[in-house]
């Protein structure tokens, strides 16, 4: 079973349908051993009790930037090789991340209240997530802006492909007009390197949030191509009518 | 060659005659700069300080508001499937019509600076440097908003949509333009720093640019 036999829609639909119980399964066990040692983990001699955002943030984090990373991946699938669930898998990708991000962005927001005694601080990290946040938004709507799924790929594609070369330049533009205007107001989570009672509940729920995605991912390119089936299916059954 | 500078003596002509709109953009940024002091109060201190904030946010909304002309009208009245058809790399059409577009447009942005300069109270040292850095990075606007405006052009109603894909894209343009202005007004920092990475984003969006425009013009219209 290699990347070209999935091209076929059903073949994708029968694979998936196999993986996706197991898949589901390793999340859900994956998750409650992370979150129980999460829990278990001790408080920081800093931070209290609040150390414990960590474990949620950073998945969440990572993720937002990997979802792109997947996307850049399916648009050179979709402009390059035309390969045909490219576009479907970037375009169920989308909200996925845009998802991703927002949790970064909350959780990051309530772990900055009682840390840095502020919900928003224009710090170079929030505001480059806030922008990726932005371009996530900006992309599901130009998605939506067409209705023929093959056009609205094309150009999602290019816009993907675009804002994967300017996401380095304006996290890095921005960590420089940081530096530039504010001197170091924000308290850093400097601290002690982080240690194994904290590292490896971390890596544990890395883990479990990456399955996350691979399953919601899986699932989402499932209904979109049943969506895209009903679709013309409805299509063909007007020209009928009209016929 | 002839082609493109034929296109680009045509792009301009039409620009500037009845129906263009290249200078509804400096009408549009002269309106924004007058706007500001209504809005934070006339204090002539602190406009001297946002100065030159003001004056980049005024180019980039009015460089963005005639952006959706670089390809709509060619688009509406046929020429543009023309020039996906010839024979001329369509990559390199699309930076002549950029280029062309940025003289007609950006250009008078630039020449009208220091005239609103002297409205926020910029001294001339000041609105040299402004005028200076929207030199180096406005084409930067202009090549990378291209891009929004070529996938705008194939979706039929993309004039809301090319702001919200543009404008996150334009960011650190904004932000090395005016920390550049800054640093030349205020210091600490040497000019010379944002300047040169002002210009390198520049250079970096003259060849993305036209690659990604014309990519998804090539697989738009169809």
């Amino acid at each position: 079973m290699s990347l070209i036999d999935l091209a076929n829609p059903t073949k994708f639909l029968a694979l998936t349908a196999r993986v996706l119980p197991w898949l589901a399964g390793a999340t859900a066990i994956l998750l409650l051993v992370g979150l129980y040692q999460s829990a278990m983990a001790p408080d920081d001699y800093q931070q209290g009790a609040t150390v414990k955002i960590m474990f949620i943030h950073v998945p969440n984090a990572w993720l937002s930037m990997f979802v792109w990373g997947i996307m850049s991946i399916a648009s050179l699938g979709t402009l390059v090789w035309r390969h045909p669930l490219a576009d479907v898998a970037a375009k169920s990708a989308a909200p996925i991340g845009a998802a991703f991000t927002f949790l970064a962005l909350v959780t990051g927001s309530l772990w900055g209240r009682p840390m840095w005694g502020t919900y928003w601080e224009w710090d170079a990290r929030l505001t480059s997530v806030l922008i990726l946040f932005l371009m996530y938004l900006g992309l599901i709507a130009l998605w939506h802006a067409v209705e023929d799924p093959s056009r609205a790929a094309r150009a999602a594609a290019v816009l993907t492909l675009v804002g994967a070369i300017n996401i380095p330049i304006i996290k890095f533009s921005v960590d420089w007009w940081n530096t530039l205007h504010q001197p170091a107001s924000v308290i850093r989570m400097g601290g002690p390197t982080l240690d194994n009672a904290f590292l490896i509940p971390l890596l544990v729920m890395a883990i479990a949030f990456s399955l996350l995605f691979i399953t919601l991912h899986l699932a989402a390119m499932r209904n979109e191509i049943l969506r895209r089936r009903v679709r013309s299916l409805q299509m063909m059954q007007a020209n009928q009518r009209a016929a | 060659m002839t082609a493109l500078s034929a296109l680009m003596r045509r792009d301009i002509r039409i620009a500037l005659r009845v129906g263009g709109g290249a200078l509804i953009g400096v009408l549009f940024f002269l309106t924004v700069t007058v706007l500001m002091p209504f809005a934070v109060g006339p204090d002539l201190a602190l406009l001297t300080r946002l100065g030159p904030a003001i004056l980049w946010l005024g180019a980039l909304l009015a460089s963005l508001l005639t952006l959706d002309r670089l390809f709509m009208a060619d688009h509406e009245d046929g020429s543009l499937d023309l020039i996906v058809m010839s024979r001329t790399p369509l990559e390199l059409a699309c930076a002549a019509k950029a280029l062309a577009h940025w003289l007609a447009a950006g250009l008078p942005l630039i020449v009208a600076t220091p005239v609103l300069g002297l409205l926020l109270n910029l001294d001339g040292s000041a609105t040299l440097a402004v005028a200076l850095t929207l030199l180096a990075g406005t084409p930067a606007l202009t090549f990378t908003g291209m891009i929004g405006a070529a996938l705008a052009v194939t979706l039929h109603r993309g004039g809301l949509l090319l702001a919200v894909l543009v404008l996150p894209l334009s960011i650190p343009v904004l932000i090395f333009g005016v920390a550049a202005s800054q640093a030349a007004i205020i210091g600490p920092l040497p000019f010379g720093t944002p300047f040169s990475i002002l210009c390198a984003l520049s250079l970096v969006s003259f060849v993305v640019g036209p690659f990604a425009a014309a990519a998804s013009l090539r697989h738009g219209l169809d």
